[in-house]
């Protein structure tokens, strides 16, 4: 699994970073996603795969 | 104005408190782009797919109502409603600009704050349950509970006192209006409340504290002193109103049909997810999102002219069959849950985190602390909270 975001579509709602925090991060300044880990371990593609497909800004993709 | 007058009145009347209008899903399946004609008799094009809620609400070059657009407006008095008060022409709404006050605001509702307030807030959710307990069956727990606690949260983050909170919470109610207050009462609130911001601020500006409001005042970039006072009032309305209806709309939807409350108490785990399918389902929203349509836009075959105002009817969207498998049955396990309660695109939920959290920990705690918790009225005695954008129950008898 290969994951990028796209800081300029993130609205900093956080909601990656509650479901997976080991692998999203946001920036103290303004709450703007930081990824910290692009191809996380495979016990953590379910969440990865429910952030991305929840985030409001769709500024998560996954590819396989 | 006959044609008009023949149009479907939005929003739908609803006979049950938890269940949602017959409308929605004659409107999905057959007329996905539906003019209406809200409480002021202006008309609206309501959206009920999940696809063109999201698609609307995510397009960069719509966004809110401003004042000086002469979009329709939702509420039946002279003034027109929430999306035209100052608040709403203070704030800015687009592009760049919106954009700069929201990073100003976002690093106070990242994931790592709310984890930090988590504690703080179960504390306080246990201090409201105890005295609701002490005081006896039946008690409403919304008035107890739903209601107190996201309003001493946002207090708090705002360095507001939480004993004010029936006067700020009556200036939400009147400002948030659709039917129930004239244009005059709606203007008074908002000026009554302006007042009492802007008293607040200068006070802030002597004696900064660890809060929010202080800390945009010392900014070293600060924002004016209007659009400061709009942000604490916005922020105040948005922090306690929305949340406290939640709550109380979460804890009888996972009531009234008690299975559900035993499943959680069989296994708690499934707190996160039951939150998420609580806002899914929630019927009872209020009126949705307004986006005034700026170009012209082609949605579901139908085309939309510039000028118009669509109406994102967030709650018909996520009872889609096309979105979500089972739609309309309440799956306390169900993951992901891509739901629109919190809007989408740009202007998405600032506070969701927040939301979130206050929703987890007050389900978290009245599961441990009453787990006999039932409704002391039948489901069909609830009764909806009417005339304002936002939904919400009247109140939620409960015994344990
Ligand atoms: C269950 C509770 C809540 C619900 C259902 C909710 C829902 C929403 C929705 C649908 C929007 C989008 C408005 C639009 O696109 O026009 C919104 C925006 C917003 N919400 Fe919430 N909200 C909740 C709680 C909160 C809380 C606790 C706060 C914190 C103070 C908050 C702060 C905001 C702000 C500041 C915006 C405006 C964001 C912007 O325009 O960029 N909300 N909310
Ligand atoms: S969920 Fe999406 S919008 Fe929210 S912080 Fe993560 S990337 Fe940004």
């Amino acid at each position: 699994m290969k994951i990028t975001v796209d800081q300029d579509k993130c609205c900093g709602a956080g909601t990656c970073v509650l479901l997976a925090p080991d692998v999203f991060d946001q920036r103290d300044e303004d709450g703007i996603v930081v990824l910290l880990d692009a191809e996380p371990p495979a016990e953590l593609h379910p969440l990865v795969r429910e952030a991305a497909s929840v985030c409001p800004a769709a500024a998560i993709s996954v590819s396989s | 104005m006959s044609e008009v007058d023949e149009l479907p009145r939005f929003p739908f009347p609803a006979d049950a408190a938890l269940e949602p209008p017959a409308e929605w899903a004659q409107l999905r399946s057959k007329c996905p782009v539906a003019h209406v004609k809200l409480a002021s008799g202006d008309v609206a094009a309501l959206l009920t797919r999940h696809e063109d809620v999201r698609n609307v609400l995510s397009d960069p070059r719509f966004t809110r109502p401003t004042p000086g657009d002469d979009a329709a407006r939702i509420a039946d008095s002279e003034g027109g409603g929430i999306y035209n008060s100052d608040m709403a022409e203070v704030i800015p709404q687009h592009g760049e600009a919106h954009l700069t006050w929201r990073r100003g605001i976002g690093k106070w509702f990242t994931a790592k704050r709310m984890n930090a307030l988590r504690p703080g807030i179960a504390v306080m959710a246990e201090q409201l349950i105890d005295e609701m307990v002490a005081k006896g069956a039946p008690a409403d727990l919304k008035a107890s509970l739903g209601f107190p606690l996201p309003v001493w949260v946002i207090c708090d983050m705002l360095g507001v006192p939480d004993t004010d909170r029936d006067r700020f919470s009556h200036w939400s109610d009147t400002m948030l209006s659709m039917t129930r207050y004239s244009a005059a009462e709606m203007k008074a609130a908002e000026q009554e409340f302006w007042r009492y911001m802007a008293a607040h601020i200068a006070a802030k500006r002597e004696q900064p504290g660890d809060d929010l409001l202080s800390a945009l005042i010392t900014d070293p970039e600060p924002m004016s002193d209007r659009t400061l006072i709009a942000t604490g009032i916005g922020l105040l309305i948005a922090g306690h109103e929305t949340t406290a209806n939640m709550i109380t709309k979460m804890v009888a939807m996972l009531l009234s049909d008690r299975s559900r409350w035993e499943q959680l108490l069989a296994d708690p785990s499934l707190v996160r997810t039951a939150v998420e399918e609580s806002l899914r389902l929630d019927a009872n929203l209020g009126v949705g999102l307004a986006r005034y349509l700026t170009e012209e836009i082609e949605i579901g075959g139908v085309v939309l002219p510039a000028g118009t105002t669509a109406m994102c009817g967030m709650a018909a969207a996520n009872r889609d069959e096309d979105a979500f498998e089972r739609a309309s049955e309440m799956d306390l396990s169900r993951s992901p849950n891509p739901h629109l309660a919190f809007g989408a695109g740009a202007h998405a939920c600032l506070g969701q985190p927040l939301a979130r959290t206050e929703l987890q920990v007050v389900l978290e705690v009245l599961l441990r602390r009453l787990p006999s918790l039932d409704l002391a009225v039948d489901v069909e005695d609830l009764r909806r909270v009417e005339g304002l954008v936002v939904g919400g129950l009247v109140e939620l008898p409960v015994r344990w």
